[in-house]
C-alpha cells in the first residue's frame, strides 16, 4: 500500500510527463475495447442475423447438398418421411427446396437460386406471409441487394424460366410480392423465394426438400438427413471475424507498443534522475528489491490512471456508440454485417483489456528498474551513477 | 570500551578505480559508546563518509570488521542490512534528502511505515518528532515550501521519529547558514541529551566543533587524532 501511495504521489507530482503518458495509454486501451467491442458486436449480430434469417439453430441437409456446388443441388433433394412430415406440419421444422432457375428482368439473364419455404413458417424472419398467392400470379419475394441487383421493385412481374424434375424446362412470370432487408448476403444475393407448395408443382417434386431447419435447441438425428451444427453452419462467419480481428491486434499492439515504450523511457529517465531518493529509501531502510518494486509499481500504476481516464472519456464514448451504432452503409461486401453494427462489450474483454495493459506496463516498468537492484546504496545517495 | 555500541577494527576500504585501487580508509580502529556526540572531521577525501557509510551498513569494508548494535556489518545479507538500518540507525544528509512529493508529517512518516506500527501510534510518534524539532505547525507542507534550515529540521524528526540507537548525520550543516546551524545543532545536542541517541556527524564545519563530545579527525584515510571534548556551559544558553 505504502509502495502504491507513493507510486501515485510521485507520478501526480511529475505532472505533464505523467499525463502524456496515460493520455497515450488510454488510447491504447480505449481503441482496443473500441475495435474488439465493435468486432464482438458484429459478430454477435452476424450471428444472430443469420439465426434468424437462414439458419436457426442448426439445418437437416440431403447427404448430398453442397450449396457451393451448382451442380449437385438439381438432385439433393428427397421425400419428407412420415415422421418429419408431422414435425414439419407442427412448424418444428422448415423445409426447404432449392433449385437453380433463371430469370430475365429487364431482357437480361440473371442465374438465381429458387427457394422454396412454407409461406406459414414463422421460424425464420423471411417474410414469407407474402408468398401465399392472392391472385392467379405466383407470389416471390427478394431481399434489397437482389432487388438493386436486378432492378426490381415490389409489383414487377419477372419471367422465370426453370427445368424441372425430368429436366425438361418451363417458365412463367413471378410478381415480386415483397422486398426485404436482411444484412446476411447469402440470404439476399441471388436468392428468390416462393411458396414452398409452389415450387413442389413447379418441380414436380411432391413432399421432397433439399434441407430442413430446426429451432430446437437440442436438435435430434434424423434418418437419411446430415445434422450440420451451428459451428459448421456459421463458421464463414467465424473465420471472417477471426481473420479481423488478427488484422486489428497488429494496430492494436504498434497503439500499445507506442505507449509502452513512453512508459520505459520515462522510467529509465526517473531512475537515471532520482538516484538519491533511490539512495535515501534504501538509508531509510528498504531492500533495494522493495525499491524496485516502489519503481515498478510507479510504472504499473501508469495503466491504472490510463483505465480511470480511459474510462472518464471511453464510457461515455461507448454508450453513446451503443446507443447510435456505426453505420456501415449498404455496402454488400459478401459477408454479414449490419448496416449499423452496435457494439458489444464484455466484461471478459474489458477484465482481459486492462489486464494486458496492467501486465505489459508493468513489466517494462520491471525492466529498467531492475537496475536498482544492482546499485550501491552510496553511489546512488551521491546520485553518480551513470 | 564496554559499552560500546559500534566498534571498528582494523577497518579498510578500497574502492576500484580503473585497474587498480583507491584506500578511502586503512586500518581504523575505534569504538563508540551509547550516548556519544561525536564529529569526524577532516578535510575533503579524508574518509569520513565512508566510514559513515560502512557504520551504516550502506557498504561494507573491505578488510577489517565493523560491530553496529553487536551485529557484523560484513555478515549481513540486504534484507538484515535494510532491517538494521531501519529499526536502529537514523540518517540526515547534507542536502537532506527529503522525499519531495511528501508533506512534511509524510515525510516523516515514511520511516514507521515500513516498521508496522498502527496509524495513531504513527500520528503520535510523527507528532512528538515534529515538536522536537519545533515544526508541528509545518506538517502539511512540501519540502519545497521549506527554508533550508527547516528541511534539515525535518531530517532530523524523519531520522529521529523511529527512535534509533544512532544517528549518522554526514556534514549536516554544510548547506545551512550560521543561524540555522546552531539552530540544527543545538536540536541534535537537545535529542542526544534527553534520549541518549548516540550522534555521530562527519563535518569540517568549524561551527559543529563546539557542540561536540569527542572530536575524531581524519585525513588520507586515518584516523590522526581522537579527542574527548569539555563541556561548554555556555554552548546549550
Amino acid at each position: 500500500m505504502v509502495a502504491f501511495k507513493l507510486a501515485y504521489k510521485n507520478l501526480i507530482g511529475a505532472g505533464l510527463r505523467t499525463w502524456l503518458n496515460v493520455t497515450v495509454l488510454s488510447f491504447a486501451f480505449v481503441l482496443i475495447i473500441f475495435y474488439n467491442g465493435m468486432i464482438d458486436g458484429w459478430n454477435r449480430q452476424g450471428r444472430n442475423d443469420t439465426q434468424e434469417w437462414e439458419v436457426a439453430q442448426g439445418q437437416y441437409w440431403h447427404p448430398n447438398y453442397d450449396k457451393y456446388d451448382v451442380f449437385s443441388i438439381r438432385d439433393s433433394h428427397q421425400a419428407v418421411s412420415g415422421d418429419v412430415k408431422s414435425a414439419v406440419d407442427s412448424g418444428k421444422l422448415v423445409p426447404v427446396l432449392i433449385q437453380q432457375a433463371t430469370i430475365y428482368p429487364q431482357g437480361r439473364m440473371f442465374g438465381i437460386m429458387l427457394k422454396g419455404v412454407p409461406h406459414q413458417q414463422s421460424l425464420l424472419k423471411l417474410p414469407t406471409q407474402g408468398l401465399q398467392p392472392q391472385t392467379s400470379d405466383l407470389p416471390a419475394i427478394i431481399g434489397q441487394r437482389m432487388a438493386d441487383a436486378v432492378k426490381l421493385k415490389k409489383g414487377d412481374k419477372v419471367l422465370i424460366r426453370w427445368r424441372d424434375k425430368n429436366g425438361t424446362f418451363d417458365a412463367r412470370e413471378i410478381l415480386v410480392a415483397d422486398i426485404f432487408h436482411c444484412d446476411v448476403p447469402s440470404v439476399d444475393n441471388g436468392q428468390v423465394y416462393v411458396d414452398y407448395e409452389a415450387i413442389q408443382k413447379m418441380m414436380g417434386l411432391n413432399n421432397h426438400a433439399t434441407l430442413l431447419i430446426t429451432g430446437d435447441e437440442d436438435p435430434k438425428e434424423i434418418e437419411d438427413w446430415d445434422f450440420k451444427d451451428l459451428k459448421f453452419l456459421l463458421s464463414e462467419l467465424d473465420q471472417m471475424i477471426e481473420s479481423k480481428k488478427a488484422g486489428g491486434i497488429v494496430l492494436q499492439v504498434v497503439l500499445l507498443l507506442i505507449a509502452l515504450l513512453a512508459i520505459f523511457d520515462t522510467q529509465v529517465l526517473s531512475i537515471f534522475r532520482r538516484q538519491k531518493e533511490i539512495g535515501t529509501y534504501i538509508a531509510l531502510g528498504l531492500t533495494r528489491w522493495q525499491v524496485v518494486g516502489i519503481f515498478t509499481i510507479e510504472g504499473a500504476v501508469h495503466s491504472i490512471l490510463a483505465a480511470l481516464v480511459g474510462a472518464a472519456y471511453g464510457i461515455p464514448f461507448f454508450l453513446w456508440l451503443d446507443t447510435v451504432g456505426l453505420s456501415f452503409g449498404t455496402v454488400d461486401v459478401g459477408i454479414t454485417i449490419a448496416e449499423k453494427v452496435y457494439p458489444y462489450y464484455s466484461v471478459g474483454l474489458i477484465v482481459s483489456t486492462l489486464l494486458l495493459v496492467v501486465l505489459s506496463a508493468t513489466v517494462v516498468s520491471y525492466l529498467p528498474a531492475r537496475k536498482i537492484a544492482r546499485m550501491k546504496p552510496t553511489d546512488a545517495l551521491k546520485g553518480k551513477i551513470q | 570500551m564496554n559499552n560500546s555500541i559500534i566498534q571498528l577494527q582494523n577497518l579498510t576500504k578500497r574502492f576500484p578505480v580503473g585497474n587498480g585501487h583507491f584506500t578511502a580508509l586503512t586500518d581504523i580502529n575505534l569504538s563508540f559508546g551509547k550516548g556519544e556526540f561525536t564529529g569526524l572531521v577532516g578535510p575533503s577525501g579524508s574518509g569520513k563518509t565512508t566510514l559513515l557509510n560502512i557504520i551504516g551498513s550502506l557498504d561494507v569494508p573491505s578488510e577489517g570488521k565493523a560491530t553496529v548494535l553487536g551485529k557484523s556489518i560484513a555478515g549481513l545479507n540486504q534484507k538484515q542490512a535494510a532491517n538494521l538500518r531501519n529499526h536502529s540507525i537514523g540518517f540526515i544528509f547534507q542536502t537532506y534528502n527529503l522525499l519531495p512529493v511528501y508533506t512534511v508529517y509524510e515525510n516523516v512518516e515514511f520511516a514507521l511505515l515500513l516498521q508496522n506500527m498502527s496509524a495513531t501510534d504513527r500520528r503520535e510518534a510523527v507528532m512528538q518528532a515534529l515538536e522536537w524539532v519545533g515544526l508541528t505547525d509545518k506538517e502539511k507542507s512540501k519540502p519545497s515550501m521549506l527554508s533550508g534550515g527547516e528541511c534539515q529540521r525535518v531530517a532530523i524528526a524523519r531520522s529521529m521519529v523511529k527512535k534509533p540507537q544512532i544517528v549518522l548525520a554526514d556534514e549536516p550543516t554544510a548547506n545551512l547558514d550560521s543561524k540555522n546551524s546552531h539552530h540544527i545543532l543545538q536540536t541534535m545536542q537537545k535529542l542526544n541529551d534527553e534520549l541518549g541517541v548516540t550522534f555521530i556527524f562527519s563535518t569540517h564545519d568549524e561551527k559543529v566543533m563546539q557542540y561536540l563530545k569527542r572530536k575524531i579527525s581524519l585525513a588520507d584515510g586515518k584516523v590522526v587524532a581522537d579527542e574527548a571534548i569539555m563541556a561548554n556551559e555556555t554552548l546549550n544558553s
